[in-house]
């Protein structure tokens, strides 16, 4: 990634006596895809608005061609915002309202036009342009919400939570189709969703984020493969998250078994977090097992089995794709570098494990709620 | 089930059919009736062939009306612009001080004004106290404009207030996004979208100020077309039913001409 283009610099907000940012650091590349990703209240929609210029800080900078920006008003900063709802101006047809910022900049009736056009096809609406916006279906007026931004050239791109009031299908379609406008228009995206599917399949970096503190900065494989603590390992896709003792480096004892692993560094005998992922571990017959343990739960989700399997009073999650009938007696093995070792955190020991599971993979709002003090 | 609930459907609206017959449909049917015949009750057409006489007036009661109209828009936009940007609270009692005025008899209010206004009124005892000469304000247009604005703002400040309050924030953050300062966001975003409600607060202050009658016969000493109506009924009600007639067409068509205006923009109900 080349030049920085957006800098925050220990931002700082506070609503009434509610601490919403708690100093976030980040900076932001020419044509990059960043997806800001936490749950509800994590501060991410107001780290966009002060991008945006709708919220002031109340203290930190925020940099923009090496000046800084904070008091410049909205409509003088070069990013454009998707909005949640859209927001599109219904006394104007689509047409116009793509048109807005190019007739703010007062351009020639001829350059709109051409451009209009260009974004109407971009977007895949051609055709639409004489359509009253109230008319349009909600995956439309998201498109026209996009081409009214993008039509302006802005140098960062906004979005802010885009695609949630769209359903599951077209929320994937869309996800393809923003990646690819993205790449066509060669601008800075930064996008917030509370959805980590989203945030995975697009972005080129992710920010998870929570009560307001930035928690992890990566490249999506980085963010699933080597979460920093057992936040952004729960938020991000399903993990059993155990304690464990590093016995010393590349040696973690959880759950009475010494597990060969890939981290070091560590100080011998120091409490940790392991994750492992659910795919990640194999099932073996009871007596080959490094664990074994009796299977309480079994889902079918298609390319695979769910189980929920019970050793030594934690329950693992597994994904596999044999069969393993309820109260059966199966072993689990996990290559070395399948374990992932984590400092301890103030957020050990909050997610607990599955026995509380309810298939709620889709809602991670819901489901961080639902576990939280489930081990206690 | 069906039948049942479109039987208590009648039911409920009966009253209001009742209300609707008695009040406006019947008294409709005797103005058309006394505007239509002469003194003893045979077929005529002659009071409309005096409506020629009143030409002027009308021409003059709609000048007021109109004026009345413009000079509560203008008063009342921003104060609905400013109560509608309000907190809660204070937006409660802004309201109130709107419309308090409302609660009380058109008639007291407007002798309240006569008072106020006259050459020997509050406005120039105090002026008088600080060495300046009375001022005549009664009895000039002027005063009959001031009636007509104090008694029918209200009517102008609601419709557009409760518009902007409807108003959502985020097109006007949208169309900053979009690089439009303050002046634009409003002629481009806000006075577009709150057309609706400027459309019927023009329309219920310029129907009643048109139509107006002793506002003008208190504070100006003239008689608006409204007044003239009034006397007519007492000593020729063909005349005067034929004179409401006209003036109720007149409005009729101003209004359609200026709904046909708004339907453009997005089909505006009134």
């Amino acid at each position: 990634m080349q030049n920085k283009l957006v800098s925050l610099q220990n931002i700082r907000v506070k609503f009434d006596d509610d601490e919403i940012l708690k100093g976030i650091n980040l900076d932001i590349y020419d044509k990059e895809f960043v997806t800001l990703l936490g749950p509800s209240g994590c501060g991410k929609t107001t780290t966009l608005r002060i991008i945006g210029g709708f919220v002031t800080p109340d203290s930190g900078k925020v940099i923009y061609g090496g000046a800084e920006i904070n008091d410049v008003p909205p409509h003088k900063r070069p990013f454009n915002t998707v909005f949640q709802k859209y927001a599109l101006f219904p006394h104007l047809n689509v047409y116009e309202n793509i048109a807005f910022g190019l007739r703010i900049k007062k351009l020639p009736e001829k350059q709109i036009k051409a451009k209009v056009t260009e974004m109407l096809e971009l977007v895949s609406l051609k055709g639409f342009a004489k359509r009253n916006v109230n008319s349009l279906s909600g995956g439309q007026q998201q498109r026209v919400a996009i081409a009214r931004a993008l039509a302006i050239d802005p140098k960062v791109l906004l979005l802010d939570e885009p695609l949630g009031a769209l359903d599951l299908k077209l929320r994937k379609d869309m996800q393809i189709e923003l990646k690819k406008i993205q790449q066509q228009a060669g601008i800075t995206f930064l996008y917030v969703t509370h959805d980590q599917e989203e945030a995975l399949s697009m972005s080129d970096k992710v920010v998870v984020m929570d009560n307001g503190i930035i928690q992890q900065i990566g490249t999506p494989q980085d963010i699933y493969n080597e979460p920093k603590n057992a936040f952004v390992a729960d938020f991000i896709g399903e993990s059993n998250i155990l304690d464990a003792v590093m016995k010393e480096d590349y040696i973690a004892s959880l759950s009475g078994y010494d597990f060969k692993c890939l981290d070091g560094g560590y100080a011998k005998n120091e409490l940790v977090d392991a994750v492992i992922r659910p795919e990640d571990v194999d099932v073996v017959p009871a007596e080959k097992g490094m664990l074994a343990g009796v299977v309480t739960s079994v889902v079918f989700k298609g390319v695979y089995f769910e189980i929920i399997i019970d050793i030594n009073g934690f329950k693992w999650m597994i994904q596999t794709t044999d069969y393993q009938p309820i109260g059966a007696m199966i072993g689990i093995s996990i290559e070395p570098d399948a374990i992932h070792i984590m400092k301890k955190s103030v957020y050990s020991g909050v997610y607990g494990d599955y026995s509380s599971f309810s298939d709620e993979v889709d809602n991670p709002e819901v489901e961080t709620s639902n576990e939280v003090n489930t081990n206690l | 089930m069906t039948k049942k609930s479109s039987f208590l459907q009648k039911l409920i609206v009966a009253p209001y059919m009742v209300w609707a017959a008695a009040f406006i449909i019947v008294p409709m049917f005797f103005v058309a009736y006394y505007a239509f015949t002469d003194r003893n009750g045979n077929f005529s057409l002659s009071g409309f062939i005096a409506t020629k006489n009143y030409i002027p007036l009308f021409i003059q009661s709609i000048w007021y009306g109109l004026l009345a109209t413009v000079i509560c828009l203008l008063l009342a936009y921003p104060i609905a612009f400013i109560i509608s940007r309000a907190k809660p609270t204070t937006q409660k009692v802004l309201l109130m001080l709107v419309m308090i005025p409302m609660w009380m008899n058109l008639l007291i209010r407007t002798y309240a004004w006569m008072t106020i206004l006259q050459d020997t009124g509050i406005i120039n005892h105090i002026l008088k106290l600080l060495g300046f000469g009375p001022v005549h304000m009664i009895n000039t247009p002027g005063a009959v404009i001031l009636g007509l604005v104090y008694n029918f703002f209200p009517y102008m400040v609601l419709p557009i207030y409760t518009v902007l309050l409807k108003l959502d924030g985020t097109l006007i953050e949208a169309a900053q996004d979009l690089g439009s300062g303050t002046t634009r966001v409003f002629t481009k975003v806000i006075l577009p979208l709150s057309l609706p409600g400027i459309v019927s607060g023009i329309t219920m202050v310029f129907v009643p100020s048109v139509s107006s009658f002793y506002i003008a016969n208190k504070l100006g000493g003239i008689s608006l077309i409204g007044d003239r109506i009034e006397e007519l009924i007492r000593t020729n009600i063909n005349l005067g039913a034929a004179l409401s007639l006209v003036l109720m067409v007149l409005i009729l068509v101003s209004i359609s001409v200026m709904n046909k205006f708004t339907d453009e923009d997005g089909g505006i109900l009134v």
